[in-house]
């Protein structure tokens, strides 16, 4: 038996001897628990605090498609900042003579219609597609969240003024609105391409954001932060973003790969990056014409573009699977 | 016998490990007759239904022992094809949630209607004809005009009467119902009670009522099997239990309700938590909650033994049942 | 109303209407769902309101504008005399305080990001001035041991806990503020039987040590007459009776009160015969489409032409007023008559003696 506690000051003891026969058999019901190892619900040994991201972290680790898909990710990035890493010649060192040849020792993609060497251009072309991935899915998704997440949280004519805005963006068809807007931009940098993939890209992330702030805001917890007078930036920062942050990161981390997937198809309809940028899509687009006599120039780049976005889309698919409460 | 459940075991496999949810059970229900399962969520009432029903998820459940007699025959023998003849043509069951069990686009009279045309062959018309009486039957008032309504257009009560008219429509042996009243209001739940208790009568019916509530078993069964951590803790007809109840579990579930016609100062309450499945604790399930428990209880694994005093068998699963009894 | 001791919490003529808008751009109003339309009681301190009803009666939304998520359409809750509903936003959020929730369901009611000494604690963030920072990891600790709960789980996230501990969590949150009045809604329904009795247990001790009042909303009519001292039953947004436990229970006198307690099933198979039961014909109205006169008169045995015309009020029915039975206490209907219906052994010798065994050890808690 415990000694009476005085956790209140204004003289309120708590006086256990008291107390009666309830909070005694509370704490057998303490101890009883504090005996099953599992505890109640078989999580973990007692004692060890595991949050959900934990249990998530717990899950990814033990995931052969996260690992696979990751490690895939943690190349690409590396080569995309380090290229001269594993390829030592330069993608614009072009030899004509050499144009359409196939393999040989140095080269071992050969060379395309220009005589480049396929291999130090699908190496070198990485750091576009990483470039236009990473930074057009940061833009949407800051852009994305702030706008669904406050539409969601303060409904009404926010929401509604907000929701048609997103409305008239996903009426705009993504190809056709390329082919408009930056076939009039002459830079050659990668900028322009990711700028017009936020700008159509940021509703559908809102979307998602708008839906699962909406969720989180009916649990109870909410209501309980707010009987207790929580401010709204509390309620918003506290309770909602931690739990509506999974669905957002899983169709983030999803359309990570169908930018860089649209930056090829962008740059093949050659409104997207420009030489002498080296991008995949480039590649694709002038290999396409010699497909039937060279079919390697066409080969490596597409493959390369294939599997980075595969492996995007999986590492989606597995952190989906590890933050998908149902599955708890 | 109409259904005979022996020695079943079922496991899940989840996550974390294999959770025990039925660790041996035996029931059995004759035609006529009101089996009432008694106990709290993760009992493995439930499971026990659905695999008697066949509705069993597997995996990630598994069936890993037993027998299910029905009528004599051994459904866990027969082929799916053969299986799914006896669900809905002889055995049926009603569930809690009757908003999630019918389907919110077909309307209910197609819905019941169904049931004639898939098992009996019967035309759109006459399946429809079927409904309304089906309807009439379990009374829901203006039935020929509500035949063509969809569930959203029902309140709650009508919505569970008409999963009652579906479970009877092809005239089945036995019923299974799950908590078939615990969404209702009180005004509601006597209503659906006694009709599906009056149904039962006329058609001499075998029904398995899978419960939490014991004012509900009270009212309605004729004997009961009390589940804790998947087995039954005893067996008995609802009069001796109420009066004197021989397992410690039963004791302490009632004294710890209170009671309308009585105020308590404290209320009985059993203490710990419901085992956790993964795992259940050595001996007697019960043993850490229980206040009779000695150290044979955290050892041995109490048979159900027969505590049979008057002409009515019973059975209860402790070791110092007789304790409980006269205690 | 409450007559002697002095009243906390005065709840008058309270309404909460959602208009029913139709049209896309214009929005028209064209009805309203009358969730609470017209509730009157008072609380006094430390005692128990008990408030029953069936779902759809307005029962959760009075809970919800006691503690301010919802504002009245009109009406006033007095709190020691000030009415809550209209204080500014600084004001209020001092009143909040004092006047606390406990939830429905222990699974959604608990943040799953947050530790439990984060979800215990965060009443002390919000009101600083309650408990300085140093303290707050003991203060929540306290509480941890006050409600049952070893004080080592304070790093915890609530998945690792059962939905009974789960609820001593959420009692533990209401409780850190040392508020004077808790508006539980439905805090046992969601917990499984032999649990019930354990959270109950504890909300009796809590009260009588920190002296709490409490509105204890529910539907089940035994939990609710075991936990209060006075019990209002209301009917689609309005109470229709009110009185001690004893008068609403032993002796009711609205035919509502009536049917829902015959009604409720009695965990005695030897009551089955001689029970007389209440089927109440047909559904609750939609509380946007009210009947006129006593709203109860669709469903009721006893309606006649008055009932649709007239208004019955909420009062001493003229039958009872100048009588000294328990019959007489506040009773909505034009026709107010007693009727026994708790089937009624225990009913002659005192219903307040709970029955004694001493040697049982079921009977007794076990004693340290």
């Amino acid at each position: 038996m415990p000694e009476p506690l005085e956790p209140f000051d204004d003289g309120r003891a708590i006086d256990h001897t008291g107390a009666g026969g309830a909070t005694d058999l509370a704490m057998e019901e303490a101890e009883t628990l504090e005996k099953t190892p599992g505890g109640p619900l078989g999580t973990g040994p007692a004692g060890k605090p595991r949050s959900l991201w934990s249990d998530a972290w717990h899950d990814l680790r033990r995931n052969p498609v996260f690992i696979i898909s990751s490690l895939i990710i943690l190349f690409l990035v590396i080569i995309a900042i380090w290229p001269q890493l594993i390829a030592s010649g330069d993608p614009l060192q072009c030899d004509l003579s050499k144009a359409q040849e196939g393999s040989q020792p140095g080269h071992p993609f050969g060379f395309n219609g220009q005589g480049c060497d396929v291999y130090t251009r699908t190496v070198y072309g990485a750091r576009a597609s990483v470039q236009v991935g990473v930074f057009a899915t940061l833009g949407v998704t800051i852009i994305g969240s702030l706008f669904g997440g406050l539409a969601g949280f303060y409904g009404g004519a926010w929401d509604g003024v907000l929701s048609r805005i997103t409305d008239v963006f996903f009426a705009i068809p993504v190809i056709l609105g390329g082919l408009v807007l930056l076939s009039v931009v002459t830079s050659t940098t990668v900028w322009p391409v990711i700028g017009f993939m936020v700008l159509l890209g940021w509703p559908q992330l809102s979307r998602i954001a708008r839906g699962s702030v909406i969720t989180a805001k009916q649990n109870d917890y909410v209501q309980a932060a707010r009987a207790l007078g929580a401010s709204n930036s509390r309620m918003l920062l506290r309770h909602i973003t931690p739990n509506a942050l999974a669905p957002v990161i899983v169709v983030a981390t999803i359309a990570l790969g169908t930018y860089i997937s649209l930056e090829a198809t962008l740059s093949f309809l050659g409104v997207g990056l420009k030489p002498p940028t080296v991008s995949w899509g480039i590649d694709i687009s002038s290999a396409s014409q010699y497909i039937r006599n060279a079919p390697h120039m066409l080969l490596w780049p597409a493959g390369a573009l294939a599997i980075t976005v595969l492996s995007f889309i999986m590492l989606g698919d597995a952190v989906r699977d590890a933050l998908d409460p149902k599955l708890r | 016998m109409l259904l005979e459940v022996r020695d079943l075991h079922v496991e899940f496999h989840t996550r974390d490990g294999v959770a025990k949810a039925v660790n041996g059970v035996d029931y059995s229900v004759d035609a006529g007759e009101t089996l009432a399962v008694l106990g709290e969520s993760g009992s493995g009432k439930s499971v026990t239904a659905q695999a008697v029903m066949g509705i069993l998820d597997i995996p990630p459940g598994k069936i890993t022992q037993g027998e299910i007699l029905f009528q004599g025959q051994d459904l866990l023998k027969l082929k799916e094809e053969e299986r799914r003849k006896v669900r809905g043509a002889k055995m049926a069951m009603v569930f809690q949630d009757a908003l999630s069990s019918l389907n919110p686009v077909v309307s209910v009279g197609d819905q019941l209607g169904e049931m004639f045309q898939v098992h009996k062959g019967m035309s759109r018309k006459d399946s429809r004809a079927k409904a309304v009486e089906l309807m009439d039957r379990v009374r829901i008032p203006a039935a020929k005009e509500r035949v063509a309504q969809y569930p959203h257009q029902f309140s709650g009560g009508m919505r569970q009467r008409i999963m009652i008219a579906m479970a009877l429509a092809l005239e089945p042996e036995l019923i299974i119902a799950d908590e078939p009243t615990t969404a209702l209001d009180v005004t509601v739940q006597a209503q659906v009670m006694d009709l599906l208790a009056e149904l039962q009568r006329e058609l001499n019916m075998g029904l398995i009522l899978i419960t939490h509530d014991l004012g509900v078993v009270a009212d309605v069964a004729d004997k009961i099997a009390v589940m804790y951590a998947g087995r039954i803790v005893e067996r008995a007809p609802v009069h001796e239990i109420y009066k004197a109840p021989a397992h410690p579990y039963t004791k302490g579930l009632l004294e710890s309700i209170p009671r309308l016609d009585q105020k308590g100062q404290e209320l009985y309450a059993i203490k710990g938590l419901p085992p956790n499945l993964l795992n259940i604790p050595p001996g007697c399930a019960f043993n850490p909650r229980c206040p009779l428990a000695q150290d044979v209880c955290r050892t041995d694994v109490p048979p159900l033994y027969d505590v049979t005093e008057s002409p009515v068998p019973r059975a209860s699963a402790c070791h110092f049942w007789k304790e409980c009894l006269h205690g | 109303m409450a007559d002697t001791a002095e009243a906390i919490l005065e709840v008058r003529d309270l309404h909460k209407h959602y208009p029913l808008t139709q049209g896309v751009l214009f929005k028209k109003q064209v009805g309203a769902v009358k969730a609470v339309d017209g509730v009157d009681f008072d609380l006094a301190a430390g005692e128990t309101l008990g408030i029953v009803g069936e779902s759809g009666c307005g029962k959760s939304t009075v809970a919800k504008m006691l503690v301010n998520l919802e504002r009245p359409t009109s009406g006033s809750i007095r709190y020691k005399g000030e009415d809550i509903t209209t204080l500014s936003p600084k004001a209020l959020k001092a009143v909040r305080r004092n006047i606390q929730m406990v939830f429905q369901d222990p699974y959604t009611s608990l943040n799953p990001r947050m530790t439990v000494g984060d979800i215990i604690g965060e009443p002390y963030e919000i009101h600083p001035e309650v408990a300085p920072k140093g303290d707050r990891r003991r203060k929540v600790q306290d509480l941890l041991d006050v409600v049952g709960l070893n004080p080592e789980y304070i790093n915890r996230y609530p998945h690792q806990f059962s939905g009974g501990q789960r609820q001593r969590i959420g009692i533990a949150r209401g409780l850190a503020l040392q508020p004077e009045i808790i508006v539980a809604d439905e805090p046992v329904s969601a917990l499984d039987v032999s649990v019930q009795a354990q959270v109950i247990n504890l909300m009796g001790n809590l009260q009588s040590e920190f002296s709490l009042s409490y509105v204890f909303i529910a539907h089940d009519l035994s939990i609710v007459r075991h936990i209060s001292d006075r019990v209002g039953v209301m009917y689609l947004g309005r109470i229709v009776e009110i009185g001690s436990d004893a008068q609403i229970y032993d002796h009711p006198t609205h035919p509502y009160t009536q049917a829902l307690l015959s009604a409720v099933p009695v965990p005695d198979p030897d009551a089955r015969a001689h029970r007389e039961r209440i089927i109440l014909t047909g559904d609750v109205p939609s509380p946007a489409n009210i009947p006129s006169g006593c709203r109860f008169r669709t469903r009721c045995w006893k309606a006649q032409e008055r009932c649709a015309l007239e208004v019955p009020l909420l009062a001493v029915p003229a039958v009872f007023r100048l009588t000294d039975s328990p019959a007489k206490h506040d009773s909505a209907c034009h026709f107010a008559e007693e009727k026994h219906v708790v089937p009624a052994e225990t009913d002659e010798d005192g219903p307040e003696t709970p029955p004694t065994n001493g040697a049982d050890p079921f009977r007794k808690p076990e004693s340290p």
